[in-house]
């Protein structure tokens, strides 16, 4: 569609009335055409990257379930494949699929000639050799599963003690941050005071704040009082607040009616009952909501935890693994065993909540 | 008359009251976990300071200091060069992404999970993945460029190939910012498409004069972010290395991994604290600048034509 197109010329105004509309008719059936092809190609485009996007969890899936030949041979392939062997006189073989006299047949290779020769014989029956182009053959391969990685990787390290740490700082955290941050949002979005408005510009210009400026001296604070090396650091900050949710939340209560809170307060209800009983269960998607940012935050943070936490037992799941990285590096098949179960629970939460979750994304746009 | 006055007065004191008693968690928490922190690294950062000995006043010399340590402009150089090929890049993607996701094609619900799902699962675990997904001999990237007849770089191990190996990992992590873009387009009001349509407006028309202008605050707050953020890269880098050191060759020494570096390993507390102060002022510079050149680009509905 194009502007001529739009604007009638005076040789279309000639047309009689019918032939100008059988002309509308086609190009609208044009216009959907083209529509068509567009969403087609799109579509294309999509499922191309979506390829790209999902090859990296599939590889990790699949290496997980690898032994360290398999990484090391067949790394390419998705499906954990390995080449078939077959014993011939008490060595084991490379099966191939061979062509001899026009006949189909399962022959090992048992040495190799000059020129891309090799020497092959039928397993039952050795020694009968024949020589065949070994390009010319199919190894034959098989898929092998090695679901042991995973016990295997997890008796290695304690990552039960990492995974109660990670639960207990982002659990408590999660708690401490709903409880404060409800509280604050209600104080924000629902009094009038004076200077309140500066106040809230002020938690708003924290979000600026890059947290390495108050890093240094809240770690030097922690070590005076004995917290470093605790969960604490990780904990207690939470029960006082944060930007983010805080905004969040206020966004949301902004939108519950007054009236009700009204209602309320002559029923006799005093602002914390209202908070309770009025705003906290109307808030239900947006408490949900930071909620869930803040477990995909705490599950995943490395930072913090990594300056805060020094002994093994109180590492969280993020330092544990990469320290099990770092002293296994080579057993890439229990190290990704470990990753895809760490990155489990975000994608299941992700997923059972998905609407929530991009809606969040959209308001926040920040954390997570 | 005087009596209901001063009655409001009174409730006007409480309502006030009742509002600070519920702001009062934050203003304890700022207090004790912002200000209070804020003061005390600006102090430091005139100190020789290690924790162990009180801190000595040294004046501005931790800010003489970085002005000629070589790895603190090599930390810069890092990271405005991943910022300037994450970012451009970054944006374009997810734009192009929301915008093929805003055409109403088939199964769009399927896509954008997809192409979200990696922003979830940041962290070690993605970290350990790509270091083995660009492992040069092993690696599934060399291996496939492999098969296509191209011998591949040695990425983490190359100082040449490091940061833009960290510019696809990020690249695959797009799918938060397409989010953000998505939210921006569908807030488009049709009557404008419409509008722009009866006035015989072509698709691409409409996508310069109408797609452009109205989404333009969004790729604003989507460039202001991303620079903050790339300020305080860290995780990805440290677990595709395995250290602070930036390796290879320091080729990705990020400011904020120089900062650890300095802060935890050399416990050199007053430098490092320079460091954070010398980064809160480039973000502030940075996202000033953003804001003020914003008024030739971004398009703000119900702002006045001037």
């Amino acid at each position: 569609m194009s502007v001529s197109e739009a604007t009638p010329s005076p040789k279309q105004e000639q047309l009689p009335a019918v032939g100008r509309l059988t002309q509308e008719k086609r190009r609208v059936g044009s216009v959907r055409r083209e529509n068509l092809v567009l969403k087609g190609l799109i579509s294309l485009l999509l499922a191309a990257g979506a390829v790209i996007i999902m090859t990296p969890i599939l590889w990790m899936i699949s290496a997980s379930l690898k032994d360290v030949n398999q990484i090391r041979q067949r790394s390419m392939t998705l499906l954990p494949l390995k080449y078939t062997l077959v014993e011939v006189n008490g060595e084991q073989e490379p099966l191939y699929q061979v062509t001899v006299d026009g006949e189909t047949r399962q022959m090992a290779l048992i040495r190799n000639r000059p020129e891309g020769i090799g020497i092959f014989v039928d397993p039952q029956n050795p020694q009968e050799e024949h020589l065949l182009k070994i390009d010319e053959q199919l190894q034959l391969e098989h898929v092998e599963l090695h679901p042991e990685n995973y016990a295997n990787a997890l008796t290695k390290a304690p990552f039960d003690t990492y995974l109660l740490n990670t639960l207990l700082v982002t659990f408590l955290g999660m708690a401490g941050m709903l409880f404060s941050c409800s509280l604050v949002a209600y104080g924000f979005s629902r009094f009038r005071a004076p200077g309140i408005n500066i106040l809230f510009l002020l938690l708003l210009s924290t979000i600026m704040l890059p947290r390495q400026v108050t890093l240094i001296p809240l770690y030097v604070l922690f070590s005076k009082i004995g917290w470093v090396n605790s969960l604490l650091p990780l904990i207690v900050p939470q029960f006082f607040a944060n930007a983010y949710d805080v905004f969040l939340l206020r966004q949301f209560f902004m939108t519950i009616p007054l009236s009700m809170d009204d209602a309320a307060r002559i029923d006799g209800a005093n602002p914390l009952q209202v908070l309770w009983y009025i705003i906290l269960p109307q808030a239900r998607p947006a408490l949900v909501a930071v909620g869930i940012f803040h477990f995909i935050y705490a599950w995943n943070d490395f930072y913090e935890p990594l300056i805060f936490l020094h002994s093994q037992e109180k590492w969280t799941l993020a330092v544990g693994l990469q320290s099990f990285n770092a002293v296994y590096t080579i057993n890439t098949h229990e190290i990704m065993a470990v990753s895809l179960l760490m990155i489990i629970p975000p994608i299941i939460i992700f997923f059972l909540s998905q609407r929530i979750f991009t809606q969040g994304v959209v308001i926040s746009g920040v954390k997570g | 008359m005087n009596r209901v006055s001063s009655r409001k007065l009174k409730l006007a004191q409480r309502e006030a009251f009742t509002a600070y008693a519920f702001v009062a968690l934050w203003i304890g928490g700022f207090l004790v976990f912002t200000l209070g922190p804020m003061i005390a690294s600006l102090y430091f950062s005139f100190t020789d300071y290690n924790i162990v000995d009180p801190p000595a006043w040294i004046g501005v010399k931790n800010y003489v200091d970085l002005f000629d340590d070589p790895r603190f402009w090599q930390s810069i150089k890092v990271t405005l060069y991943f910022a300037s090929l994450a970012l451009p890049l970054g944006l374009l993607f997810s734009f192009l992404l929301a915008i093929m996701l805003n055409q109403g094609v088939l199964g769009e619900r399927v896509w954008r999970t997809i192409y979200f799902l990696p922003s979830i699962i940041t962290g070690v675990a993605v970290g350990l993945l790509w270091v083995r997904l660009f492992n040069p001999q092993l690696g599934l990237i060399n291996a496939v460029l492999r098969e296509i007849g191209i011998r591949g770089p040695g990425w983490l191990h190359d100082p040449q190939w490091a940061v833009p190996a960290l510019v696809i990992i990020s690249l695959w992590g797009v799918g938060q910012t397409m989010i953000i873009y998505l939210a921006g387009l569908q807030g488009i009001p049709t009557d404008l498409y419409d509008a722009a349509t009866v006035d015989g407006a072509s698709r691409i028309q409409r996508f310069i004069y109408v797609t452009i202008p109205m989404i333009s605050p969004v790729i604003f707050y989507n460039l202001v972010l991303g620079l903050i953020s790339t300020f305080q890269y860290f995780t990805i880098v440290y677990t595709l290395t395995g250290n602070a050191a930036g390796d290879p060759a320091r080729s990705t020494l990020f400011y904020n991994l120089y900062l650890y570096q300095n802060a935890f390993r050399f416990l050199d507390m007053g430098y490092a604290s320079a460091m954070a102060w010398v980064l809160f002022v480039i973000i502030l510079a940075l996202t000033l600048l953003v804001f003020r050149s914003s008024a030739y680009w971004v398009h703000y509905e119900g702002q006045l034509k001037r």
